[in-house]
C-alpha cells in the first residue's frame, strides 16, 4: 500500500507561544496550571475567552478530567476538541490535529495546550499508572520508572556505536549553558563535562544530569488560519510540514532509532527545505541519548554518527546549531505532558523573534521534534514538525 | 560471583526491625496466567493459537495476526541479555531500599523480548534462563539466572527476595508426631535450616521416630498441640520471633464419609486437628511473621500447609477428611492474602494418599513421607506457591483442569 | 449412725468443723487442662475429646469488662467419674447416668488402700485378695457403701510416666478380676477410685473378664472415679468423699471436682 500524497498545510500558522514559568512542586491543580495557560493565551492574542473554538489539551495529572470536562470548567464553548495523552509526542500531534481542522474549518481558533501540575507524590503515582504494559511487565521491575527503560536503551545504543558519556555530555552541559539565559529554566548554575561525568549513578548508564526533573508548568499556542491571525493582527508562523509515527520498528530487538526515520524523507520534501537550511532544532530531550538518536533520525547525520555530529558543533544559542534553545527539559524542568510543547513553543518564539534572551539571531526556520510514550521497551510515538516565521 | 550468605548474627536489641515493604502490585487481569504459571514454577508465555507466535507482555490480541485466542502454554526459557541497568534510585520504597537493583532486556529464542530482574551473574551478551517467579507482593515477574549453575547462585540478594530458601533459617516443623512432619523436619535441617522445631502434641504419648529426632543436632522438640488455643500461643510467646519458616505438618487422617459414619466425633477431631488448628497457628504465628517479613538474612519468609490433593476434588471414600483439607485450603488462600503485607509466601503441597498407615488400603502408586518433605525443601527454594507431589496428586491436578464432574464421578469408586 | 435420725445440730457442727479446720477439705481433683493425658484407645475407635479451652473475651473488644471461655471436653476427661451406663453390665440398669443416679450416692466415705510402695516397683502391679485382706486385718472390714481407694501415688509422676504407654499399651496399676469381684459383691462398696486414667490396670484389657473393673462395679451400679490425686492426704478409714458429677443428660460420666472431708485429729 502506497501512502497518498498528503495535502499541504497552505494558509496555517501558529500564534500565541505561551509559557507558564515552571516550579518544582505545586500544590495548584493541573486544571489551574491549563487555566493560566488559557488565560495568558487570550491576554497575549488579544481576543475572547469565545472567540477560541477548538481547543486541544493534554495533561498526565487531571485526575478523571479530561478535554469535555475542561470546557465546562473554563466556559469555552467549542466546536472541535481533542484530548491526546501522547506524552512527549502530544504537541506535534496537536499541532498536527489543530492543523487539520482550522484547515478544513471545522474551527477557526484552536488553542492547543498542555500542562501538569507536580505534587510531591504525582511523579511516582504517574509512573505507577502509566500504562498496562508497563503496569505489569516494566515497573515491578526495580521501579526505574523511564530511567531504568532509557538505561536499557541507552546502554545498548551506547555500546552498539561506540558512544561514551562525555559524547552524550555535550548536549547536557551545551542546554544548560542556553538555560542560564532563559529567567524561567529552573537549572541555574553552570553544568561543565567534569560535573556531569561525576554525577551519581541513577540507573546505569543514566546519571543525574541524564535526568529530566520533573515540575509544574504548562505550555499553549494557538492554530488558525492565515487570515483569522491577519485579521486578529497576530503574528504568526507558517506550519511548512509534520510527520507522526507509533510503533515504528517493531522488529528490531532493541530501540536505536525512532518512528522519525521512517518518515524524514517526507518531512523535508513536503517543507522544501533540507536540514541544513533549518535555523534552530528543537530536539525532545528527555534524555541527551535521545537526542543524539534524534540528531540522526532527523538527518543530521547517519545512524551510528551522533557522537561525532556533537563533537563536531556547537549546540549553544550562539553556535553553529542551535539547539533546545530554552535549555530544554534537561535544565528548565519536565512538566508533564507540557515537555512535549516546550520545544515547539520556544521554537515559535524564536522564529516570530519574540525569545528574548534566548533568540538566535535571524531565527527564522525550525524544526521541533516530540518523542514519547515507553509503553514497555521502548518510545513508541514520535513526530516532528517544520516552521517558519514571518520573514521567509 | 555472588558471595556466599553468612550466618546472621545475634539482633542488636537497639535497632529498629525494617519492617516489610512491597514491590508494586497492580497488574492486569491478563497477566495473571504468570501468576498461575509462577505459582507451580512453569515458564509459561502466550502463544497465538492462529500464527503460533510467542507474545509478551499479556496481551488480548496477537500483535501479528489479531487472533484473540491466546494461550499460556510452556515456553522455552532461553534468552539472550541484550543490555542490563542498575537502579540506583528507585522511586518505590521497596526498591529504594534494597537499591543498586539490575534488570535488563532479554531477547527470548521464542520471540518476545522481556524485561526482567537479573541474577548477579548474568552477562550482558551472553544466555540466561527465564523463570517467572513470586516477588514480595505475591505477584509473577520474570527472572533471568545464567544458563548454568555459578558458585553460591542461590545467595543472589536478588534471587533470596523472590525464594525462601531454609538454609541459615529457622523452621517450625508443628506436628513431629506424623512420619511426614518428621521427614519434613530432617530435610529442612539438612537444606541447611539453623533450628527445626519440632511440635509435638500430647508428649506423654511415645510415637515412632521420637528417638530419631531427639539425636538431631538443630531439632529441637516443642510440646505443640496446634488444636489448643493455649499450647499454640503459649509456644509462639516462646519462640514466634524465631520462626522464619512454618510448615503446618497437621495430619488427621480418618476414612469415611458421611452416611457410613455415625454422629460427629470424628468429624469434629478432624475439624479440631486440621481446621482450628491452621487458625490457632495462624492466630499465634501469623502476626509475627508478617512482621518480620524484612528482618535481615533469616527474615520470616514462609508459611508450607501440606494438603491433601483431595481437598481440591473430594473423595467419598475418605470424604469428610476431604472437606476438612477444602476447608484448609479456603483458608490458606486467606491466610495467603493477610500475609501478603509482610511478603510471606504461602506454599500449598498437595499430596495423594501417602504411605502411612491411614491409606493402608489404598493401592499403590502412593506418596513417601521422605518425598513430601524433600518437595517442602525443593519449593521453598524454588520460591513456589504449590506443588503437587506424586503421580497421584498431578493426576487429580490435571483431570480436575480437564473436567471437573469426570473427576467427581470418577472419585466415586 | 446409719439409719438413724441425725441430731439436729451435727451438720451445722460440721460445717463449723470444716470451718475452723477440725475437718480438713482435701481436693482430689486434677486440675482440667489440655495438657492433662486422656485415655488412648486405638485410632480407629472413637476418642475422648480433649479438654479445649476458648477464650470468649479477656476484657478486650470481644467483651469489655469480662474474662470467659467456651469449654470442651470428653465425659471421660480429667480426673472423673465413670456411671453405670458407661459399661455394657450396666447398660440396662435403671438411674445408670450421671443425671439419675441418686444424690445420695455423690457422698460417701472411703477405705485407702496405700499400694504405692508395690507400684513404685511396678507398674503392672494389680490388687489382690491377699492384699486386701490384710488392709482389712489392720484396718478392719470394708463396710458397705464405702469408696475403695486405691493408692499407687501415681499422680504424682510426669505425664509421660503418668501415662506410662509402651508399644503394647499402657502400664498402670490397677485390681485385678477377683479383687473387684469380691469387692463388688462381698463388700457391697459404692465405688472404685484410682489414681491413674482408667479405674483398670493399664494392660485389663487383656484380663478376664476384660476390664474387671469397669464390668464388676458398673454391672452392678456402682461408680468408678480416676485421675484423682492427693491420696496420700487421707487416712485408711474415716476420710468421707464428696463426687458429685455434672447432671448431663444421660450422661456416662463426667469431669468433676473430687473432695474429701479428713478430721483433723
Amino acid at each position: 500500500m502506497t501512502t497518498s500524497l498528503r495535502t499541504p498545510y497552505d494558509g496555517i500558522v501558529m500564534a500565541a507561544p505561551v509559557t507558564i514559568p515552571y516550579v518544582r512542586y505545586s500544590i495548584d491543580s493541573a486544571q489551574w496550571w491549563i487555566g493560566r495557560a488559557l488565560s495568558a493565551l487570550v491576554a497575549q492574542a488579544g481576543i475572547k475567552v469565545s472567540d477560541i473554538d477548538g481547543l486541544c489539551v493534554s495533561s498526565f495529572t487531571l485526575g478523571p478530567d479530561s478535554g469535555i470536562g475542561l470546557t465546562q470548567h473554563f466556559g469555552l464553548c467549542v466546536r472541535w476538541l481533542d484530548t491526546i495523552p501522547l506524552g512527549g509526542a502530544s504537541a506535534i500531534a496537536a499541532l498536527r490535529k489543530a492543523a487539520r481542522a482550522v484547515q478544513a474549518r471545522d474551527a477557526d481558533i484552536v488553542a492547543c495546550v498542555a500542562g501538569d501540575t507536580n505534587h510531591v507524590d504525582s511523579f511516582r503515582l504517574t509512573l505507577e499508572n502509566f500504562s498496562r504494559f508497563n503496569q505489569d511487565a516494566v515497573y515491578p521491575y526495580g521501579a526505574g520508572g523511564a530511567n531504568s527503560s532509557f538505561a536499557l536503551i541507552a546502554r545498548n545504543y551506547m555500546r552498539a556505536f561506540g558512544v561514551t558519556r562525555a559524547d552524550v555530555g555535550r548536549i547536557a552541559v551545551a542546554q544548560r549553558a542556553n538555560a542560564l539565559r532563559n529567567p524561567h529554566a529552573l537549572m541555574k548554575t553552570p553544568l561543565s563535562i567534569e560535573q556531569y561525568l561525576a554525577a551519581r549513578p541513577i540507573s546505569d548508564p543514566i546519571h543525574l544530569f541524564d535526568c529530566v526533573m520533573p515540575c509544574a508548568g504548562a505550555e499553549a499556542f494557538l492554530v488558525m488560519r492565515d487570515e483569522t491571525a491577519a485579521s486578529l493582527g497576530l503574528p504568526a508562523a507558517r506550519l511548512l510540514s509534520t510527520i507522526e509515527r507509533h510503533n515504528a520498528f517493531a522488529d528490531d530487538p532493541m530501540q536505536v532509532r525512532g518512528g522519525w526515520a521512517m518518515d524524514i524523507g517526507e518531512l523535508y520534501a513536503m517543507a522544501g527545505v533540507k536540514p541544513d537550511d533549518l535555523d534552530i532544532v528543537q530536539t525532545y530531550d528527555d534524555y541527551p541519548v535521545i537526542t543524539m538518536m534524534q540528531f540522526e533520525d532527523l538527518g543530521f547525520c547517519g545512524k551510528g554518527e551522533g557522537a561525532e555530529f556533537v563533537r563536531q558543533h556547537d549546540l549553544t544559542i550562539d553556535g553553529d546549531f542551535p539547539h533546545n534553545t530554552s535549555g530544554g527539559q534537561l535544565s528548565v524542568g519536565q512538566a508533564g505532558a507540557a515537555g512535549a510543547y516546550l520545544g515547539l513553543v520556544e521554537g515559535l518564539r524564536q522564529v516570530l523573534g519574540t525569545a528574548g534572551p534566548t533568540q538566535v539571531r535571524d531565527a527564522d526556520l525550525c524544526l521541533a521534534s516530540g518523542f514519547g510514550m515507553i509503553n514497555y521497551d521502548r518510545g513508541l510515538a514520535s513526530g516532528a514538525a517544520i516552521f517558519a516565521g514571518t520573514s521567509r | 560471583m555472588i558471595d556466599p550468605i553468612e550466618p546472621p548474627r545475634r539482633k542488636n536489641p537497639l535497632l529498629r526491625t525494617r519492617l516489610p515493604t512491597s514491590p508494586p502490585r497492580a497488574r492486569s487481569r491478563t497477566s495473571h496466567g504468570f501468576t498461575r504459571a509462577a505459582a507451580e514454577g512453569r515458564f509459561m508465555l502466550q502463544r497465538c493459537e492462529g500464527c503460533g507466535a510467542f507474545t509478551y507482555p499479556a496481551r488480548e490480541a496477537c500483535p501479528c495476526c489479531l487472533s484473540d485466542a491466546l494461550a499460556f502454554v510452556d515456553a522455552p526459557p532461553r534468552g539472550l541479555l541484550l543490555a542490563e541497568t542498575t537502579a540506583h534510585v528507585p522511586s518505590d520504597v521497596y526498591f529504594r531500599e534494597r537499591a543498586p537493583w539490575r534488570i535488563g532486556l532479554v531477547k527470548m529464542d521464542c520471540g518476545p523480548t522481556i524485561v526482567a530482574h537479573l541474577h548477579g551473574d548474568c552477562v550482558e551478551g551472553a544466555p540466561v534462563r527465564m523463570s517467572f517467579q513470586l516477588d514480595k507482593s505475591g505477584q509473577a515477574v520474570t527472572f533471568a539466572r545464567p544458563e548454568g549453575e555459578t558458585p553460591n547462585m542461590a545467595d543472589d540478594k536478588q534471587w533470596r527476595e523472590m525464594t525462601a530458601d531454609p538454609r541459615f533459617r529457622r523452621v517450625l516443623v508443628t506436628n513431629g508426631r506424623s512420619a511426614i512432619g518428621r521427614e519434613a523436619a530432617l530435610a529442612l535441617k539438612v537444606a541447611g535450616a539453623k533450628t527445626v522445631f519440632v511440635g509435638i502434641a500430647e508428649p506423654w504419648r511415645p510415637f515412632a521416630g521420637e528417638k530419631l529426632l531427639q539425636g538431631q543436632d538443630g531439632i529441637e522438640l516443642v510440646s505443640l498441640d496446634a488444636a489448643d488455643e493455649k499450647s499454640t500461643r503459649n509456644l509462639a510467646a516462646d519462640i514466634g520471633g524465631k520462626v522464619d519458616i512454618l510448615v503446618n505438618t497437621t495430619e488427621y487422617v480418618r476414612p469415611g464419609g458421611l452416611l457410613d459414619r455415625e454422629g460427629t466425633s470424628i468429624a469434629r477431631d478432624e475439624v479440631d486437628q486440621a481446621y482450628l488448628g491452621f487458625i490457632n497457628l495462624a492466630q499465634a504465628f501469623g502476626p509475627i511473621m508478617r512482621m518480620r517479613g524484612a528482618d535481615g538474612i533469616n527474615n520470616s519468609v514462609a508459611w508450607v500447609n501440606i494438603l491433601s490433593v483431595y481437598a481440591l476434588a473430594n473423595w467419598p471414600a475418605f470424604g469428610a477428611y476431604s472437606a476438612s483439607q477444602a476447608a484448609c485450603l479456603s483458608l490458606s488462600h486467606c491466610l495467603r492474602a493477610e500475609l501478603r503485607p509482610g511478603g510471606i509466601k504461602m506454599m500449598n503441597v498437595f499430596t495423594g494418599p501417602v504411605d502411612t498407615e491411614w491409606f493402608q488400603t489404598v493401592p499403590p502408586p502412593k506418596v513417601a513421607p521422605r518425598a513430601i518433605g524433600q518437595a517442602v525443601v525443593s519449593g521453598l527454594k524454588g520460591g513456589l506457591e504449590e506443588m503437587y507431589v506424586g503421580d497421584v496428586a498431578e493426576e487429580i491436578r490435571q483431570r480436575l483442569a480437564a473436567n471437573p464432574k469426570a473427576l467427581e464421578r470418577e472419585l466415586d469408586r | 449412725m446409719q439409719g438413724k435420725a441425725l441430731q439436729g445440730k451435727a451438720l451445722l457442727e460440721l460445717a463449723g468443723a470444716i470451718a475452723s479446720d477440725a475437718v480438713r477439705v482435701i481436693d482430689l481433683s486434677f486440675t482440667l487442662s489440655p495438657d492433662f493425658p486422656v485415655i488412648v484407645l486405638p485410632p480407629e475407635f472413637g476418642q475422648a475429646a480433649p479438654v479445649r479451652i476458648q477464650e470468649i473475651s479477656r476484657y478486650d473488644a470481644r467483651g469489655p469488662a469480662w474474662y470467659w471461655n467456651n469449654v470442651t471436653f470428653g465425659e471421660h476427661t480429667g480426673t472423673h467419674f465413670d456411671a453405670p451406663i458407661h459399661w455394657f453390665t450396666g447398660k440396662d440398669l435403671a438411674n445408670n447416668a450421671v443425671d439419675t443416679m441418686p444424690p445420695k450416692d455423690m457422698i460417701a466415705p472411703a477405705c485407702v488402700i496405700d499400694c504405692s510402695a508395690q507400684a513404685a516397683q511396678d507398674p503392672d502391679f494389680l490388687l489382690t485378695m491377699p492384699i486386701v485382706e490384710a488392709w482389712e486385718t489392720r484396718h478392719g472390714r470394708i463396710p458397705s457403701r464405702h469408696w475403695v481407694l486405691l493408692r499407687t501415688d501415681w499422680s504424682k509422676k510426669g505425664w509421660r510416666d503418668y501415662s506410662s504407654l509402651r508399644d503394647d499399651g499402657a502400664h498402670t496399676p490397677g485390681p485385678d478380676a477377683a479383687v473387684m469381684k469380691w469387692l463388688v459383691e462381698e463388700r457391697g462398696i459404692i465405688g472404685f477410685g484410682t489414681e491413674t486414667i482408667g479405674t483398670d490396670a493399664g494392660q485389663a484389657g487383656h484380663f478376664e473378664p476384660p476390664y474387671p473393673a469397669h464390668h464388676f462395679l458398673h454391672g452392678a451400679g456402682r461408680y468408678g472415679l480416676q485421675c484423682l490425686c492427693n491420696l496420700d492426704q487421707l487416712p485408711a478409714t474415716g476420710a468421707v468423699i464428696i463426687a458429685s458429677p455434672l447432671k448431663i443428660q444421660n450422661g456416662s460420666g463426667s469431669p468433676l471436682r473430687v473432695i474429701a472431708l479428713v478430721s483433723s485429729t
